[in-house]
């Protein structure tokens, strides 16, 4: 072969070089033939999946910028872990907490709890009051208020400590007050806070008691303030575009759907810590255990209720304001469900055998027979197994996560039904491939994509998609709080307003109801009243 | 080492081996670049954040830093297109295996089958430290230590290119 490639001028070699030298030239051509073809296929199969089916519009606006117009005097009714986190929001963190976010985020490039915080857009308010029955709680509050190390730098005042709520909310300095104490008194402290004016934030689950959701709902309403529940999934993007796909009939005619729990550890099951500092000193007690129907003398007994709330009816509602609460909200969110016609629950407490009497095995079954639908939610404090949630339609089902919890952040997936109706010429023809998803969503990315992967669809699952990629993660807590505050200067309602608030109260009392009686739960709309 | 290459440039079917492999992976890079191009969306970020071994506190700094992320998806999508082309079409064939074998080499170590290191990503094959990209960046040095494009490829036509 050496010697035919030697330079010539002969002619016959000349084309000889000009053929070898673009021999594989048409190669390029099949190439891009083929590239041409696999787009436009690409495109037509997307065309035909998206723009029948999704009807595409740009995602949620979920910040308005209102912050600079009129300065807010907050106060905080319990600052908790909770409550600390919703400041946070707010835009005030204890120097502890800063301290180490910051170091958290020298150690680990990718831990980016710092950033988020200090990027937050400062909400023009100032924290001026903290309320709190436990002194060590009330001075990280106070603490919190006097930071410098925030969005928007030094705070223009520090708080002052109330030993009881009454206090606080008799300071005509306070335009609103955030409530994040224990479920019993939210009824209480809310409508005290709107009789007096206050605009309210206040922690789910609403109420303890289908009454006292009565009572707090008429009060706003009442007195016109401005009400937030604190359910931040309604400022996650996800359920926006969940909401979307279902009202555009995606899914088909939807007769079930799956909401789940599924935790695994004893943080998880309320067992947190009793803080050393916690005595008969520096805890409220007799003022904790006002509203509750049992009263429990100072000592083990009471420290252990004081910090583990949530592991008896007397304070809160187990699973049910916890956890069901966040997630039938979410589903009220896509779905506009409303409150159910009946309920019904069972489960037991066969874990943690520790004194509690919350079931922490638990499921409620909430009927809608006007909407042709079932809602069923299932919760295990002992197995981690991601069920997620599943909304279930003839034609599709949409699956959102892998783990229920606080504001699911992760993206969802739309799996067509083998036996779909609207979707039969489609998966006859293969355009449709139901073991893959015909949309995904992942978190982070403005990505609709119908052309899916499996590697698509893990990461959608996982929702860790591109994230970083655009450059600013946001607490959807610091969302929720902005709304609420927005709401107050422009008089708008907040996007989990009373009304929205108070089908998750009633639904989250009818199956506390219902599995403290033993029997079904049905609401009676006109009377407004439970049966 | 000589005589190998002597033997290969009279042997048309060792010769005409080499140049559909040299063009096989020219195809595989092309494409695997172009995909990335036309996907506005998509990042190495996900790859990188689930690299083990070595690289990973290289690639989780990548990912923290929107700045060198937005540099290795450029390098990356623009890199493996290039390489593609080149291998292709033979121009500058040479210098395109090397690049071609970074690329390659690094993703295995940013991310090799070794004992013990287990990867979220779905995999698409059973691999024991030895994988795809290892074997295709063995097949770029071959390409490499072999260059057939200065017969068949556009780099015929170039002056300096080594004609051998």
């Amino acid at each position: 072969m050496s010697k035919k490639e030697k330079p010539s001028k002969n002619t016959n070699l000349e084309r000889r070089d000009l053929i070898k030298g673009l021999a594989t030239v048409p190669v390029a051509g099949v190439f891009l033939a083929n590239l041409w073809r696999k787009m436009k296929r690409d495109a037509e199969k997307k065309a035909n999946l998206l723009s029948n089916l999704v009807q595409e519009k740009s995602a949620p606006n979920v910040v308005k910028s209102l912050s600079n117009s009129r300065h807010l005097n907050i106060g905080i009714i319990g600052y908790g872990g909770r409550g600390g986190h919703l400041v946070r929001g707010a835009g005030f963190a204890t120097k502890g907490w800063t301290d180490t976010a910051y170091k958290n985020s020298q150690k680990n490039k990718l831990d980016k709890q710092f950033a988020t915080f200090m990027s937050q857009e400062d909400l023009n308010c100032s924290l001026v009051g903290v309320c709190d029955l436990f002194d060590n709680r009330a001075e990280l509050g106070l603490n919190a208020s006097l930071n410098d190390v925030r969005p928007g730098g030094k705070p223009k005042t520090g708080a002052t400590r109330y030993r009881h709520y009454t206090d606080l909310l008799a300071n005509d300095a306070i335009d609103a007050v955030i409530i994040a104490t224990p479920d019993h008194w939210h009824s209480r402290i809310s409508v005290a806070a709107a009789k007096a004016g206050k605009h309210v934030y206040c922690e789910k689950g609403m109420t303890r008691t289908f009454d006292e959701a009565v009572e707090m709902y008429d009060a706003v309403k009442e007195n016109g303030i401005t009400f937030q529940l604190g359910h931040q999934n309604r400022q996650v993007e996800a359920n926006e575009k969940a909401k979307q796909i279902y009202q555009q009939g995606l899914l088909g005619p939807v007769n079930l759907v799956e909401i789940a729990t599924n935790r695994n550890s004893s943080w998880g099951a309320w067992v947190w810590d009793i803080h050393p500092d916690g005595n008969k000193n520096t805890i409220d007690w007799d003022t904790f255990q006002e509203p509750s129907p049992n009263k429990v003398p100072f000592g083990e007994e009471a420290l252990k209720r004081f910090f583990r709330w949530r592991c008896w009816f007397d304070y809160g509602t187990g699973l049910s304001g916890d956890l069901m609460s966040h997630d039938f909200d979410a589903v009220n969110q896509i779905m506009d469900l409303g409150i159910p016609k009946y309920a019904s629950s069972s489960g037991g407490i066969y874990f943690y055998k520790d004194g509690r009497d919350v079931p922490d095995v638990w499921h409620a079954t909430l009927e809608y027979p006007d909407k042709d639908l079932t809602l069923l939610y299932s919760a295990s404090l002992s197995s981690s197994n991601p069920r997620g949630n599943r909304i279930m339609g003839h034609d599709a089902t949409m699956q959102m996560g892998g783990q229920s919890g606080g504001g699911s952040i992760h993206g969802f997936i739309v799996t067509a039904d083998e036996l779909s109706t609207q979707y039969k010429d489609r998966l006859e023809n293969g355009i449709i491939n139901p073991s893959y998803p015909i949309y995904t969503y992942s978190p982070g990315s403005k990505q609709v994509d119908g052309v899916t992967s499996a590697t698509s669809r893990y990461f959608a699952q996982k929702g860790l998609l591109y994230t970083y990629r655009e450059g600013k993660r946001v607490d959807p807590t610091h969302l929720h709080v902005k709304d609420w505050l927005d709401s107050i200067r422009d008089g708008s309602q907040p996007r989990c307003n009373m009304d929205v608030a108070f089908h998750e109260a009633v639904a989250c009392a009818m199956a506390t109801e219902s599995y403290l009686k033993g029997r079904r739960i049905e609401w009676d709309p006109k009377k407004r009243r439970l049966v | 080492m000589a005589s190998l290459h002597s033997s290969i440039k009279d042997n048309e079917l060792q010769f005409y081996g080499l140049v559909v492999l040299r063009v096989l992976i020219g195809w595989h890079f092309l494409y695997e670049g172009i995909s990335k191009l036309i996907n506005p969306y998509w990042s190495s970020a996900a790859y990188l954040l689930d690299s083990k071994w070595i690289f990973s506190g290289l690639a989780k700094a990548i990912v923290a830093n929107p700045t060198l992320l937005s540099i290795s998806d450029y390098v990356n999508m623009w890199g493996l297109t290039l390489v593609g082309v080149s291998l292709l079409l033979g121009l500058l064939s040479r210098y395109g295996s090397l690049v071609g074998m970074t690329f390659v080499c690094l993703y295995y170590l940013f991310a090799p089958p070794l004992l013990g290191l287990e990867y979220g990503r779905p995999g698409e094959g059973s691999y024991l430290i030895v994988n795809k990209n290892l074997i295709e960046a063995c097949a770029l040095w071959v390409l490499y230590c072999f260059p057939t494009s200065h017969i068949i490829g556009l780099d015929r036509f170039l002056p300096g290119i080594e004609k051998n």
